[in-house]
């Protein structure tokens, strides 16, 4: 369970690099196949077990997956829990199930658009064998429960159905309202069934409840339990659980509000870094997540490349923060790009809470929660992009938000890169693991080390061209692309297994 | 399919509907239920309607908490008492389900049928139920358990409190925060059934568990739970015990404790009792109203009469006058606020001389508080300050922050404030109303804002109720029917409207002499919507004064305008005199 101890308990030396090895794909493009804008992906997350994989997309829908691996119905969930996976196995997974989570919405009284996008996906506790999650566009979260429901078929009424239906009400063949049809208006025939009706003392041997007939087959039905909306007048980024099993935060650019998971009328605000005056406007939220266990910490990143860290228990108005986390800027180094990519898209806290890493344009961060001078390590992710900080600027790659994850244990940080690239960092003590993986079926196909930077830049060059739209070709006839970024992935919780979003195909490897 | 008889057809129906696909049909049918168990007879509700519930769990949460609910008041239904154990499989299964209403209402049904099954029938099946609950593979039937044990427990055997016991333990220390909730939640019913040895020993240390929980959410609950042991317990043990509990929670690192601990304030010195509370609790009270978080101050200021009410006029004006001074200029307006409504209880705990020297400068600066809500609380509780130091005291500052309100921007606090108008009144005495506060309410009258003319007219009348007709008829009659000549028709309607609410105060002779005739003046306006409002008035007027008039003025005037242009006017004026008309048949 705990990451810290296991780095703790590592016997001599970091832990051996780890090979990985493709896995599965889900949803991948056949050459020359156009990508429908509405099928990328744009959220991944697992559920705590790791039983459960949801990811959201550009059209509104979550998709969720379930292990197929290890599962085993005979075992009861806690023992489940505690069970050691045996090695050896891998994660796999198969599709479950999905629905339409957002639709496209339009705000008349500012008249604004409202994609139907899902931003995050975060899994709440599972309850009764079913599952619940919040979605999130940029203004409405929901909560989901999906439950597999037994298919059931109703059989003998008291009413033959076919009679009732001459009794005056329209019978429609398309739906099956046949009880309705008993005369057409319910509450007229209750009324003639006063107070002064009188049964018999044995009852009525005539009548006799409907037959229900449990068939085996079952249903997966998602129902949208709650919406909680209204509450946010810029673009949600961020929502995230907190570990007392009843709040949740959700953030936008200026402000970050906190619900209980049964009430959706009412938030309170406990973070707001609105100026009085938006001209004043500096810096914005850019990313909010809880403590893992801490019910009462949660840190927030910002464009400004800081992260801070709230108690929630100082104040109900949580705007000065408890810890403040940034890096001093290297003298001498500053460019028009450096506010510009010093800004967090991402920051996740390690399972034990002790570590959070952050993900800025350049760079992965790995930061001690107890030490706020700098970061512990950092991972320079594309270094070889710097020099192309300004084609990246004009054709606005550089607002790009990529997502980083964390390892179960702790030991390896992993995120994504243009050329639906992505790296993997071993983060214990002394590892120099570095991996870069390419989101298709030969993940290793370019291995490239960090201390090469311009031969491996020269090997990133399959390059899926669609067209001459995409100038993806430097001067020196390397080419990366652009549009094949790698924003989202997710590692799992318990295993060396990650999720990884290209564009509309969902890739898992394993190691 | 059976053949139903025409007089079972209805019930029929309501039968089959229970498994309707439309959901209105079905929450129709479970709240019919007792009819259709009515019908079944108590054998067959027993041997099938009930196991058809049992089955048939997995609708939608309303028809579950209907279910839920009407299954609480079902044991007539299955036979009675000695039957009351079929009910309990179906609620066991609601007891699992996720949605926290559905499972709170089966909680509090089995409750409810727990309190009147046999003795034999709660060991047989109530606290098997109970057992299965609190070792419940899902966290819901853990939290559900929570709940039922204040009921299994008087009844069950001693081996079987003793293992109840335990089991509420282990729910204390559970992994899921949302069990420790419960389990807070509920420790104070349960620990109220619980014999005195165990009681020192088993809940407290549950208790002690709870009030160090990682979790704010469970710690919090805690504190309600103070005050529910604090009552068990002996005084001795609750000193030893439960008060170093509540010092410590008000010095909690999280501001919700804290702030809990404000609420509850007067219910843990009622737990602890008034020695301990003047020597212990009063220092933690008055960390509390200097707390750093606004919230815990709200709430603490908040409680500031209720606390002192305890102490004694020394203590409070040596500890927590100082504060409440302090507070009168914090700079949360919510704070002043919550001060403000409570502040004037103070005056008869702290006596005369202490009101005037230490607590009418408070009054004075709140009511000049530039939050119109700190101000308003002020003057809405006027009456208990009056009975201490006088009005007189007060009328000199008090004057200007009334007119201030009256003119206030925000229509929503001139509402306020004329409905402390009457109030006022009363205190302040005839003499001083009639110089300074009877042009006010004249002008209210003529205010922009509907909501405003409204109460204004109904202020006219309370005043009237207040001071008496002939005082009305000197200092609002005149001024009032001045107005009808206002040459905006809303005004005028205003006018009328007034005039309705004050004739039955001022009774038949001053109505038939003074109102009466600017009414029927009003039904030759030129505007449609003031005549027939002018039929509306006289049809208000017609129980008041005698038949003659009526005969005489009124059905005149009616007459005519029922034959008006207007559709609208024609419409009320056949009204009131179809009104009319029923009231002569009922009076020969």
């Amino acid at each position: 369970m705990n990451g810290g101890d296991e780095v703790a308990a590592a016997p001599a030396g970091p832990p051996q690099s780890l090979d990985w090895k493709f896995s599965q794909v889900f949803g991948e493009r056949t050459a020359g196949e156009e990508v429908q804008e509405v099928d990328i992906i744009s959220a991944i997350e697992f559920d705590k077990t790791g039983d459960h994989l949801a990811t959201g997309d550009r059209g509104g829908r979550v998709v969720l997956f379930e292990r197929t691996d290890t599962k085993d119905h005979g075992v009861p969930r806690r023992d489940l829990e505690r069970m050691e996976y045996p090695i050896g196995r891998h994660p796999e997974f198969r599709y479950k199930t999905e629905f339409q989570s957002h639709e496209p919405e339009f705000d008349y009284l500012k008249s604004l658009e409202i994609e139907e996008k899902i931003n995050k996906i975060r899994w709440c506790q599972t309850a009764n064998g079913a599952l619940f999650l919040l979605s999130t566009n940029d203004k409405t979260i929901k909560f989901w429960k999906v439950q597999e429901k037994k298919v059931k078929k109703i059989s003998d009424m008291n009413l033959d159905p076919s009679k009732a239906v001459g009794n005056g009400s329209i019978a429609s063949s398309s739906t099956p309202k046949h009880c309705l049809a008993n005369g057409g208006s319910p509450d007229r025939s209750y009324n003639y069934l006063g107070n002064d009706f009188s049964f018999p003392p044995g009852g009525l041997p005539s009548l006799r409840l409907p037959v229900v007939v449990t068939s085996q087959e079952t249903n997966l039905v998602a129902r949208c339990r709650r919406v909680y909306a209204h509450a946010h007048d810029y673009h949600i980024n961020s929502v995230s659980n907190n570990s007392d099993g009843e709040t949740f935060i959700s953030a936008d650019d200026l402000r970050i509000n906190l619900w209980n998971l049964e009430i959706s009328n009412q938030s309170f605000n406990i973070v707001d870094v609105k100026p009085a005056n938006m001209e004043d406007l500096t810096e914005v939220i850019t990313s909010a997540e809880f403590h893992p266990t801490h019910c009462n910490t949660l840190a927030y990143s910002s464009s400004k490349g800081s992260i801070r860290v709230i108690d929630l228990r100082q104040s109900a108005l949580c705007d000065s923060h408890a810890k403040l986390f940034e890096e001093p800027e290297a003298p001498g180094s500053r460019s028009f790009f450096t506010e510009i990519i010093a800004s967090i898209s991402d920051i996740k806290f390690a399972r034990d809470g002790r570590y959070i890493l952050s993900r800025d344009y350049m760079t992965l961060k790995l930061w001690d929660i107890n030490m706020d001078s700098g970061p512990v390590a950092t991972f320079q992710v594309h270094e070889y992009l710097r020099p192309k900080l300004c084609d990246l600027y004009e054709n606005d790659s550089i607002f790009d938000k990529f997502e980083c994850c964390l390892s179960g244990d702790g030991l390896r940080v992993a995120t994504g890169s243009y050329s639906n690239l992505f790296r993997v960092f071993g983060c214990a003590p002394g590892s120099t693991e570095a991996t870069t993986l390419e989101a298709s079926k030969n993940p290793m196909r370019q291995v490239q080390t960090p201390s090469r930077p311009s031969r491996s830049l020269s090997s990133i060059t399959r390059v899926v061209r669609r067209g001459a739209e995409n100038p993806g070709v430097d001067a020196n006839g390397n080419a990366f692309d652009f549009t094949t970024k790698l924003l989202h992935l997710a590692w799992h919780p318990t295993e060396n297994s990650i999720a990884c979003a290209a564009a509309n195909s969902l890739y898992m490897y394993y190691a | 399919m059976a053949m139903i008889d025409e007089p079972l057809y209805p019930i029929a129906v309501l039968i089959d509907e229970l498994k309707n696909e439309d959901i209105q049909l079905r929450l129709n049918s479970i709240r019919k239920l007792s009819t259709i168990a009515r019908a079944l007879g108590e054998e067959r509700t027993r041997k099938e309607l009930i196991p058809f519930l049992s089955e048939n769990n997995d609708d939608d949460d309303e028809v579950l908490l209907a279910m839920a609910e009407e299954l609480g008041v079902f044991i007539p239904y299955v036979g009675g008492v000695e039957h009351a154990n079929v009910l309990l499989p179906p609620l066991e299964t609601l007891c699992i389900v996720e949605e926290t209403c559905v499972r709170d209402k089966a909680v509090e049904s089995l409750c409810r049928i727990g309190a009147q099954m046999r003795e034999q029938d709660l060991v047989e099946f109530f606290i098997p139920l109970l057992k299965r609950l609190a070792a419940g593979e899902w966290f819901t039937a853990r939290v559900s358990s929570c709940g039922l044990f204040h009921i299994a427990y008087p009844s069950a055997p001693e081996a079987l409190k003793t293992e109840l016991r335990t089991l509420y333990g282990q729910l204390c220390q559970d992994d899921m925060p949302m069990v420790r909730r419960s389990a807070a939640t509920n420790l104070g019913k349960f620990a109220a059934t619980v014999e005195a040895p165990h009681l020192k020993v088993d809940i407290m240390s549950m208790f002690d568990d709870l009030t160090h929980d990682d979790q704010d959410s469970v710690r919090l609950l805690a504190v309600e739970g103070c005050a529910a042991l604090g009552k068990l317990l002996e005084p001795q043990d609750c000193v030893a015990h439960i008060l170093p509990v509540i010092v410590n929670f008000s010095q909690d690192k999280s501001w919700r404790v804290r702030y809990m601990v404000a609420n509850q304030l007067y219910e843990l010195c009622e737990a602890v009792g008034p020695e301990p509370t003047r020597s212990d609790l009063v220092p933690a009270y008055v960390r509390l109203l200097r707390d750093n978080e606004a919230e815990v101050r709200i709430a603490a200021a908040g409680k500031v009469t209720k606390f002192c009410r305890i102490l004694n006029s020394e203590l409070a004006i040596q500890n927590i006058l100082p504060c409440v001074k302090e507070l009168s200029t914090d700079s949360s307006q919510h704070v002043r606020s919550a001060l403000a409504s409570v502040i004037m209880g103070m005056a008869p705990i702290l006596g005369k001389d202490a009101t005037i020297e230490q607590l009418l400068p408070i009054f004075l600066s709140l009511l000049k508080d530039e939050f119109p809500d700190v101000r308003l609380n002020i003057i809405s509780k006027l009456d208990q300050v009056n009975q201490v130091i006088g009005i007189d005291l007060l009328s000199q500052s008090l004057l200007p922050a009334i007119v201030e309100l009256a003119e206030d921007r925000h229509w929503r606090v001139r509402l306020a404030i004329i409905e402390y108008i009457p109030l006022l009144a009363s205190q302040l005495g005839v003499g001083f109303f009639d110089d300074k506060l009877g042009a006010l309410c004249m002008q209210w009258l003529k205010d922009k804002v509907y909501s405003i003319r409204d109460a204004a007219a109904n202020n006219v009348k309370r005043l009237a109720e207040e001071f008496g007709p002939d005082w009305a008829m000197q200092h609002i009659v005149p001024q009032v029917l001045d107005m009808i000549n206002n040459p905006h028709y809303l005004y005028r309607m205003t006018i009328l409207h007034a005039v309705s609410l004050l004739a039955p105060v001022m009774g038949k002779d001053i109505t038939c002499s003074k109102l009466l005739p600017v009414v029927i003046n009003a039904s030759k306006d030129r505007v449609p919507n003031i005549k027939f409002n002018v039929a509306k008035v006289l049809q208000s007027l017609i129980p008041i004064v005698d038949q003659s008039v009526v005969e005489k003025t009124i059905r005149p005037c009616l007459v005519e305008l029922s034959e008006d242009p207007d559709v609208d006017v024609r419409y009320f004026a056949t009204q009131a005199l179809q009104s009319s008309d029923q009231q002569m048949m009922m009076s020969s």
